[in-house]
């Protein structure tokens, strides 16, 4: 980490919990996206274009969510409430989520989820490249352990872009309609608040401005070798990110789907 | 790696000769000459066997957006795609004879290739994952652990894999239902009740009895089974009643008894009506799964032809390149 | 905390240029892939042993598949996927002429020959 100020730069949240409250929130971050995205791909099991494929999304999506459970349980046990990351995964409020908005988004066609993963996987991989250092020793290890699956990720969505981008005009249409589409989407992955100020000052998090930058320029290099095109500028989508509990309506369909059981039967065990 | 086929009669010394093999116990690999039968008869074991898994995601899967724990999730993902993994060394297997995986899967589409019939019940409840655990996997161990001496090279060893593979998924079935059985009174109802809807389904898995079985003489005789669908059936019957028990689960069989001479537990007449209608296509799911597979397959075709076109055309420009 | 990542790492080209897959390719309907066997190696010093086989449109994306489908529980330290085409085997009408001969040879087995009683280390 690049050392920043050591007092946390001034914030509209008391003081004395600061600290706490900030990497409750950034574990929080961290484990909801991958939370919601694998569970978003877990809904292509038994129904991917080809065996094989099928087979490779379930495993990014076994990864995803047993990053989500490292990410929660240590949230969990820096917030010190007694939630587990099973208790903040299923019973949780939309309003509580702290993911992106993008991963949220359903899944639309085989396209639309690789376009979604690609960016979503370059994100990852350099924000966990970065945490890997952090000063914070269980989060630089679990994003060390993270990275490793990461990378593999960016491989397998980044050579589908280029398959499809590069493949037939039907194929070329389709992915260039998914980026279109979710390229509104990208900015909130890199729009620091208060929270990333806060990681930053205190050296576990990263500047994730810097690593916009170096996103955007493997983004642009995989979209180009596809032969397709990104939009120009997306104007950010307007009011609150989801990393402020703002979501797409969609969110509330996904959770109302995954915590049915565990909420129809409050303290039992599974 | 094809074999012509024989249209004419089959000479008699090949046939005998390969009948001292199969005597033997020797392995048959794909390039072994055999009757025409034994081959059509392990590509029709060997995609409806494949079939079976592919379609067996389906109802499984139906439950992994809503198991209610992290866990459990994971888990459930990773046994539905190991069902995948299962149908694809199978199909493959079923390659070494000649026949196209794309080939056989039209056939599942097109509905005239059969499946398992327990796969065209529906999952109700979060119950029906351990209990399908439980004794849909413990009746496909029973059957698979047989085929792994299957007389064909290929197959046998595809189901040495699949049994390795497969240890997981019974287990993880039995801690659901243990769990369950365990639990509030409201789960201890769901997974009595999942046991009441799967325990017949299940025997019927084993197919029709001997008496009934138009395959199994000659599938024995080849050594592609090695064990009849009754022994088999019976075999997975005196393995699940004292795990059962040990949860304090009933099963659905008033006329269950053990046999203390032949050891075996004897349970009661199996509806073979139902399992009729349902190999017939008119179980509660049949046209559900289909469809299903149906549209994952229509859906992406264009997702196969583009990764087809792409390669086409990087072997294009490395050969204009080389060039 | 710069970032030291690349697309060399990420995502590559893979020389795909094989007449074996192309020939194959030619063949099969569109939306068909071709056929790939696949050999994993268990531990360094090991032999690669074939596990099994799979379809995919290129090398690239053979491997990747080889390691979803045969080294996802572990296990596996290195993979070979080779175009099913390209593997030439022999016939059982062969066997006679080919493996027979080598079954009689007694000569290429230690156990042909006689040491004395006591020598060790031979």
């Amino acid at each position: 980490m690049t050392g920043g100020p050591a007092t946390p730069a001034p914030s509209i949240v008391p003081a004395p919990r600061q600290a706490p409250d900030a990497l409750v929130e950034y574990l929080l971050r961290l484990g909801d996206d991958r939370l919601v995205l694998g569970h978003r791909l877990s809904e292509w099991c038994g129904h991917g274009p080809i065996l094989e494929e099928d087979i490779a999304l379930s495993n990014v999506a076994l990864d995803l969510l047993g990053q989500a459970t490292m990410f929660l349980r240590l949230a969990g046990q820096v917030e010190g409430r007694g939630r587990d990351e099973d208790a903040l995964a299923y019973f949780r409020e939309v309003v509580d989520f702290r993911n992106c908005q993008l991963v949220e988004l359903p899944n639309g066609d085989f396209g639309f989820t690789i376009a979604r993963q690609f960016l979503f996987d370059v994100h990852a991989v350099v924000v966990l490249d970065a945490l890997s250092r952090s000063g914070n020793a269980e989060l630089a290890a679990i994003a060390a352990k993270s990275l490793k699956e990461a990378k593999y990720h960016v491989r397998h969505s980044g050579e589908w872009v280029l398959k499809l981008g590069d493949g037939t005009a039907e194929s070329h249409q389709r992915i260039q309609r998914a980026f279109d589409a979710l390229w509104r989407f990208t900015p909130e992955l890199f729009a620091a608040d208060v929270v990333d100020a806060a990681m930053l000052a205190a050296g576990v998090g990263p500047d994730l401005a810097a690593l916009q930058a170096v996103w955007d320029g493997l983004v642009r290099d995989v979209v180009e070798r596809a032969t397709l095109s990104l939009p120009h500028a997306a104007p950010p989508i307007a009011g609150r990110s989801g990393r402020q509990g703002s979501h797409t309506e969609a969110l509330g369909h996904l959770l109302a789907e995954m915590q049915i059981v565990a909420r129809s039967h409050p303290g039992a065990k599974w | 790696m094809t074999q012509t086929r024989t249209a004419t009669p089959e000479d008699p010394a090949k046939v005998a000769a390969f009948e001292a093999r199969i005597a033997a116990v020797e392995s048959i690999e794909p390039n072994d000459w055999m009757p025409e039968k034994y081959r059509r008869q392990l590509v029709r074991m060997m995609s409806q066997h494949a079939h079976s898994e592919i379609v067996g995601m389906l109802p499984e899967g139906n439950w992994i957006t809503r198991a209610p724990s992290l866990r459990r999730k994971i888990s459930l993902i990773a046994k539905v795609q190991d069902e995948a993994g299962h149908g694809l060394y199978i199909y493959c297997g079923a390659e070494t004879l000649g026949v196209d995986r794309a080939e056989l899967i039209g056939q599942l589409l097109d509905g005239t290739a059969k499946y398992s019939s327990i796969f065209n019940y529906p999952t109700l409840s979060w119950a029906d994952i351990g209990v399908i655990g439980w004794f849909v996997d413990g009746a496909a161990i029973v059957n698979q652990t047989i085929l792994a001496k299957a007389s064909y090279g290929p197959y046998a060893r595809a189901m040495i894999r699949v049994c390795k593979e497969e240890n997981f998924h019974k287990r993880q079935g039995y801690e659901i239902v243990a769990t369950l059985a365990n639990g509030t009174p409201a789960q201890k109802a769901m997974v009595q009740d999942a046991v009441d809807r799967w325990w017949w389904p299940s025997l019927m898995m084993f197919g029709p009895s001997d008496t009934d079985s138009p395959n199994t003489a000659e599938l024995i005789r080849w050594k592609v089974k090695r064990k009849t669908n009754d022994e088999l059936r019976q075999r997975f019957v005196n393995l699940t009643v004292p795990q059962a028990m040990a949860v304090n689960l009933t099963l659905p069989d008033p006329d269950m008894t053990f046999n203390a001479e032949t050891e075996n537990w004897e349970f009661g007449a199996i509806d073979w009506d139902e399992f009729n209608q349902v190999i017939r296509g008119n179980g509660p799911c049949n046209r559900e799964r289909l469809e299903a597979r149906r549209k994952a397959h229509d859906e992406g075709a264009w997702v196969r032809e583009a990764a087809n076109a792409y390669a086409a055309k990087q072997r294009a420009s490395q050969a204009s390149e080389a060039a | 905390m710069a970032s030291t990542i690349t697309n060399q790492e990420l995502v590559k080209e893979h020389p795909s240029a094989s007449t074996a897959v192309a020939e194959q390719a030619s063949a099969l309907p569109s939306d068909e892939w071709p056929l790939w066997e696949v050999f994993t190696q268990s531990e360094q010093g090991a032999p690669h042993e074939h596990a099994g086989s799979l379809h995919a449109v290129d090398a690239g994306q053979a491997l990747q598949n080889a390691r979803d489908v045969y080294a996802r529980r572990g296990g596996v330290i290195s993979l070979w996927v080779v175009p099913g085409g390209a593997i030439t085997a022999s016939t059982p009408g062969d066997s006679g002429p080919f493996f027979d001969p080598g079954a009689d040879k007694a000569y290429r087995h230690p156990q042909f020959y006689k040491v004395p009683r006591g020598v060790r280390g031979v």
